[in-house]
């Protein structure tokens, strides 16, 4: 670095320590927190906080929709990248303006909606409820109103990942011989799959926190429609406040290995250069 | 374009098109036809009770205020990431993504605890006189920890990119360092500040996990607008929760129109 492009060292030592400072109190210490809570009362409450069922079972359901929901919109994904990235159409840029929409909707207006669509007081709710099928307060809620909330994690990855790459492979494996999903599974799959892996894992992680819209459509049903980050909340609204952190730390966890693997995957493609989205 | 002949357009299209309709529009379109439903007046008697326009002034505020910090706060901690080379700094790196990832229910009981009048933090502010939960500074707070990321992501790869040699020539030119950041660095990130924090912004207005344990909810003082809905909905007055969230969405979308503009903004500027 030269001499015209350097700070002077007060300038340098103030941002440092309040960089620091900033950085300790409002990301380090809530982490610390989490296990110094969860383990305040010894190591068997902490135990005991996941041999309830109601912790197994919201793990349970976590876990499902999760299974559901990301595989949903990985498929979804790589479909609108192909789609938006591959052809020419009209209307294109107000396509990828509509993948974008559930960013900017609140995600407790994300489980609204459901309940006005097929709540059991709307008239399609009802027509369903005829037939024995119940979405809101039940299962299919949650994992509707994760799908929302979840929506563009992958295609907003791979759409600049793919736009960057062009079509000249494909089109080359094509007239080589290449039909159809061959195409997809030989040349595409294999240039993509770091982009694809990384809008996964944060579409999981969301997937596997979200709160409000889930909140919004669960009805709380304790051992039956409960995530674990509603299990968190009526641990912790119950003063069970060990028990809350106890399997808070399990969130916290996740969330770290979730930042390794996000900073893993952005060195093996360069993410910046292909002019990926922000993330939310 | 020109014209290709790669296959599967007419399947990936129109599976993109049923599944984006079937998970978001169709859903969106039920809150945009509610005023139909129910008729304007009950309608903007709802969006215009004194109970939801105070949770409307409580957002924009604490989401204003704190998008102000963070952008403060971005600028400085993108800054020292990009420039300055000191220990930790990849692991300092990695953690300003923590909010993205942590659940907000978690970020949300944490400050709840931590700025309680006895937490690690509320009680020597408590002994200071400053009191934290159930105000609106406490949800400024929790604001601040989810839309931190947004402002150094958008930072980052812009002070990547700034050419120093702009630096070096304005300070041969006979800038001292205050005048190359205030005519030469701020100008030319101004755009992608002003993006990050609208992001912040628009996240701020929105939030609702990582708020409610430090707020205290209390209605005409520390309710949020995305609480209001809830409770509303907890009332099964579905009309009133429609009418909040449909105002609520029209700030959401406002924000997205101002992030289009200054992208163009951006890219104008960097041609």
């Amino acid at each position: 670095m030269t001499r015209g492009t350097r700070d002077p060292v007060w300038v340098r030592i103030t941002l440092i320590t309040v960089t620091v400072v900033f950085f300790l109190s409002f990301l380090v210490l809530p982490l610390v927190l989490v296990f110094a809570e969860a383990l305040a009362k010894g190591f068997d409450v902490f135990l005991a906080a996941w041999a309830d069922p109601g912790a197994l079972s919201a793990v349970g359901l976590t876990l499902l929709t999760a299974a559901i929901v990301v595989p949903l919109n990985a498929a979804f994904g790589i479909a609108a990248a192909w789609a938006i990235t591959k052809f020419a159409f009209r209307g294109k840029s107000f396509l990828i303006s509509l993948l974008d929409l559930p960013f900017a909707v609140s995600p407790v207006i994300a489980g609204l909606v459901f309940v006005l669509l097929v709540g059991s007081r709307t008239p399609f709710g009802e027509w369903l409820g005829t037939f024995g099928i119940k979405i809101v307060f039940s299962t299919p809620g949650i994992i509707l109103a994760t799908l929302f909330v979840t929506f563009p994690f992958v295609a907003r990855e791979l759409i600049p990942l793919m736009q960057a790459q062009g079509r000249e492979e494909e089109e080359a494996a094509l007239t080589l011989g290449a039909r159809g999903w061959q195409l997809f599974w030989r040349v595409t799959l294999p240039n993509i799959k770091w982009g694809l892996l990384y809008g996964m894992v944060l579409c999981n992680a969301r997937a596997i926190g979200e709160f409000g819209a889930v909140s919004v459509v669960s009805g709380h049903i304790r051992g039956k429609t409960n995530t674990i980050p509603l299990h968190i909340e009526i641990l912790y609204s119950s003063y069970e406040i060990t028990a809350s952190f106890a399997v808070a730390t399990i969130l916290v966890f996740l969330a770290l290995v979730t930042i390794v693997l996000k900073a893993w995957l952005e060195t093996r493609f360069d993410r910046q250069e292909q002019g990926g989205g922000h993330e939310h | 374009m020109r014209k290709t002949i790669l296959p599967g357009f007419g399947l990936s299209m129109g599976y993109t098109v049923v599944y984006l309709s079937a998970v978001v529009l169709i859903p969106l379109a039920t809150l945009l036809i509610q005023p139909l439903n129910l008729g304007w007046d009950r309608f903007l008697k709802e969006v215009t009770s004194p109970r939801a326009v105070a949770s409307y002034e409580v957002s924009l505020g604490t989401a204003l205020a704190a998008a102000g910090v963070n952008a403060v706060l971005g600028l400085i901690a993108s800054w020292v990431l990009v420039r300055y080379p000191f220990p930790g700094r990849k692991i300092f790196d990695a953690l300003v993504d923590f909010p993205f990832a942590l659940p907000t229910a978690v970020a949300g009981v944490c400050f709840a605890t931590l700025y309680s009048p006895v937490g690690w933090l509320g009680k020597p502010l408590t002994d200071a006189g400053i009191t934290v939960v159930n105000t609106t500074t406490g949800i400024t707070i929790a604001l601040i920890f989810v839309g931190f990321p947004f402002v150094v992501r958008t930072m980052q790869p812009i002070l990547v990119d700034l050419e120093k040699e702009l630096e070096e020539a304005a300070q041969s030119l006979g800038a001292n360092r205050w005048q190359t950041f205030q005519k030469v660095i701020f100008p030319a990130v101004l755009p992608s500040l002003l993006t990050g924090f609208t992001l912040a912004f628009s996240r701020g207005l929105g939030e609702y996990g990582s708020v409610i344990f430090i707020a205290g909810n209390l209605p005409f003082k520390t309710e949020i607008a995305p609480l209001t809905i809830m409770a509303k909905l907890d009332q099964f007055n579905y009309a009133g929760a429609a009418a909040v969230a449909l105002t609520l969405l029209i700030f959401s979308f406002l924000m997205l129109l101002v992030l289009n503009l200054l992208q163009t903004w951006a890219q104008r500027d960097s041609r």
